[in-house]
């Protein structure tokens, strides 16, 4: 029972060593080192095909790697698959919910065979229901559920026997921002309770949402990890946007950028087409100095906005080169949806 | 939802349960479980019914209506000769063609990803399988009580007794169960439902119509003949003809059909449940 628990508060929920599963001549995972703490987010970002699905799926024992060793509570993924099975959950891609069951029949179901009372499951079925607001919903079939409730009704049906450590697979890949956020508000709300979470995500806006710290694959390997906010500043943080009322005021306004010599503001540049100014920042404090500094001197802005940078940006600034999905060209080079029905296609293959 | 509890990895289990073992009682209660959720699909879907309720009716009214006056003739009766030796034959290929859903069935959960959160949770593997099975057989059941209530109207004569009548149904039920381990297995094996109707449909005619369920095989040629003495679905309907019309032995048909269903389940049940606990 006692190794269930890491022992201490600040110990590793999850540890991988050396990890490595490989479909034929496709290295899907090829030697991932990785720890989550107990109680955070550790995200791990990369592109379609990087081995982000396979490396949850060995995790969570649908997939038996060909080396390397992983715990997960203090439970070895190939030694200890049962007992590891009580102590996650899993949202994915594919690891999914009966559509031809309603909600309240799918979390039923599972309490029923994660061995609650019928009276405990019932229970536990309508707390996740008001909770994730799909009690209105309760009686329909998945099938029939918007795919933002599609999601909830997943994280609830993921939550049902309390697991120690989620997996969330691309929570949001396929939703739009509104349902987006939401999903994000319910990731963070089981945080604050305490729940370990392995994220995995294309988006490096959502690795910032959520995640204590980070992880980024590419082609099966590790390529960069830390937290947060030391990859953002790796990677060069964000960059701000300004309108002019003017255009005519664009060129003047990056003069008056690169004269003023803010405190680490260099680089400012012109956009002429859109009609803005791109100011590449690292803090708020430099964004509230630049816009500061640019209405002392009378300018007038008509909009600000900043944007993180985007995976391929990320990518371009740990390794020096684009994505391996932009770069190799050949079979790899397709579109993204079409990458997704490979990976597919790859996990298939029986181990 | 109490911080504590999610907080706490080491949520107190059943004492004994930490090594994941999964008892008979567990079993039990996750193929009941499981069960209820078939039958939820089969409620909130009730189209998925039509093949079990609609089956027999077409069967029976083609094969009566369409054959019977000359079939029955041959027989050395009229239509009616011909009913009492079609129906023990339809109540014989009845499973055949439920279990085919199966495999179909078993398909397309796996495709719809819902097989990964059973895969992930600590229940027994086999419960998923024997669920359906269990599903499946109650499917069959049904199908045979409008076949036989349909009989009935249409002038079917038992020459038995009920005992007899409930005889033949149990064996073909228990011969049909087994067969869903063979379409699971297929549907394990197979990429999309699509193709496993298709394989499923080319095992399933030369099975049923080269047996003894539509017409005598005496009047087939040599090899046709040979061909139907090892179709378990002759013996089956055979079984199922000396139970409902008391003619010709009872003992040696109801002893082979016992034997194939016996040897179908000892072969393919766990083959399906290995390949369902290696399927990635």
């Amino acid at each position: 029972m006692t190794r269930k628990t890491t022992s201490n508060g600040a110990g590793n929920a999850v540890e991988v060593r050396g990890l490595v599963k490989h479909f034929g001549e496709v290295k899907a995972v090829d030697g991932v080192d990785l720890d989550v703490r107990e109680g955070t987010v550790l995200g791990v970002l990369g592109p379609n095909g990087a081995g982000k699905t396979t490396l949850v799926r060995c995790l969570s024992t649908l997939l038996v790697p060909d080396a390397g060793t992983a715990t997960v509570a203090g439970f070895d993924v190939v030694r200890q698959p049962r007992a590891l099975r009580r102590t996650i959950g899993l949202t994915g891609q594919y690891a999914s919910v009966d559509e031809k069951l309603s909600g309240r029949e799918n979390l039923y179901m599972i309490g029923r065979l994660l061995d609650l009372s019928r009276k405990d499951a019932r229970a536990r079925a309508d707390e996740l229901l008001e909770r994730f607001s799909l009690t209105e919903a309760a009686g329909r079939a998945a099938a029939k559920y918007s795919g933002g409730m599609r999601r909830r009704l997943d994280l609830a049906a993921s939550m049902i026997g309390r697991p120690a450590v989620l997996y969330l697979d691309e929570p949001t890949t396929g939703l739009d921002p509104r349902t987006r956020n939401e999903v994000w508000d319910e990731v963070r709300s089981m945080v604050r309770d305490g729940a370990t979470v392995l994220l995995t995500t294309q988006y490096m806006e959502e690795a910032e949402q959520l995640a204590h710290e980070l992880t980024v694959i590419d082609r099966g390997r590790v390529i960069a990890e830390g937290e947060v906010d030391e990859l953002k500043t790796k990677v060069g943080g964000r960059t701000l946007q300004i309108r002019p009322a003017q255009a005519a005021e664009l060129d003047r306004m990056v003069g008056a950028i690169a004269q003023a010599g803010l405190d680490g503001i260099a680089g400012a540049t012109a956009d002429h087409e859109d009609g803005v100014v791109n100011v590449p920042i690292v803090s708020d404090e430099q964004l509230s100095a630049v816009v500061g500094m640019l209405g002392e001197r009378g300018f007038t802005i008509s909009g600000i906005n900043t944007h993180l940078p985007s995976l391929d940006e990320v990518f371009l600034a740990i390794t020096g080169q684009k994505t391996s999905e932009a770069a190799d060209g050949g079979p790899q080079d397709g579109p993204r949806d079409q990458q997704d029905v490979q990976d597919k296609q790859y996990e298939e293959v029986p181990a | 939802m109490s911080a504590a509890t999610v907080a706490a990895p080491g949520k107190p289990q059943r004492p004994g349960a930490d090594e994941g073992r999964i008892g008979l009682r567990a079993h039990l209660r996750h193929t009941s479980a499981l069960v209820r959720r078939n039958a939820m699909q089969i409620k909130n879907d009730p189209e998925s019914m039509f093949d079990a309720l609609l089956m027999p009716i077409v069967f029976t009214l083609l094969f009566v209506y369409v054959f019977g006056g000359a079939m029955g003739g041959s027989l050395g009766g009229d239509r009616s000769a011909y009913v009492n030796y079609i129906i023990p034959g339809l109540l014989a290929m009845g499973g055949l063609n439920i279990a085919m859903s199966v495999g179909s069935g078993v398909n397309d959960d796996f495709n719809k990803g819902v097989m990964d959160r059973f895969r992930t949770m600590p229940i027994a593997r086999s419960s998923v399988l024997t669920a359906k099975m269990l599903v499946e057989s109650g499917r069959m059941l049904v199908s045979t009580v409008i076949l036989l209530v349909l009989a009935f109207l249409i002038g079917f004569d038992l020459k038995t007794g009920p005992l007899e009548l409930l005889a033949a149904v149990a064996l073909a039920l228990l011969f049909g169960s087994s067969l869903t381990w063979i379409f699971m297995l297929l549907g394990l094996t197979m990429k999309t439902p699509q193709a496993v109707q298709g394989v499923g449909f080319m095992v399933l005619m030369p099975l049923q119509f080269g047996s003894s369920i539509f017409a005598p095989p005496t009047t087939m040629p040599g090899w046709m003949e040979a061909f139907t003495k090892v179709n378990p679905l002759s013996n089956l309907a055979d079984a199922a003809r000396a139970l409902m019309n008391g003619q010709g032995a009872v003992a040696q048909p109801v002893l082979i059909t016992l034997a194939w269903t016996a040897g179908i389940t000892l072969v393919f049940a766990p083959l399906a449940v290995a390949k369902f606990r290696k399927k990635t």
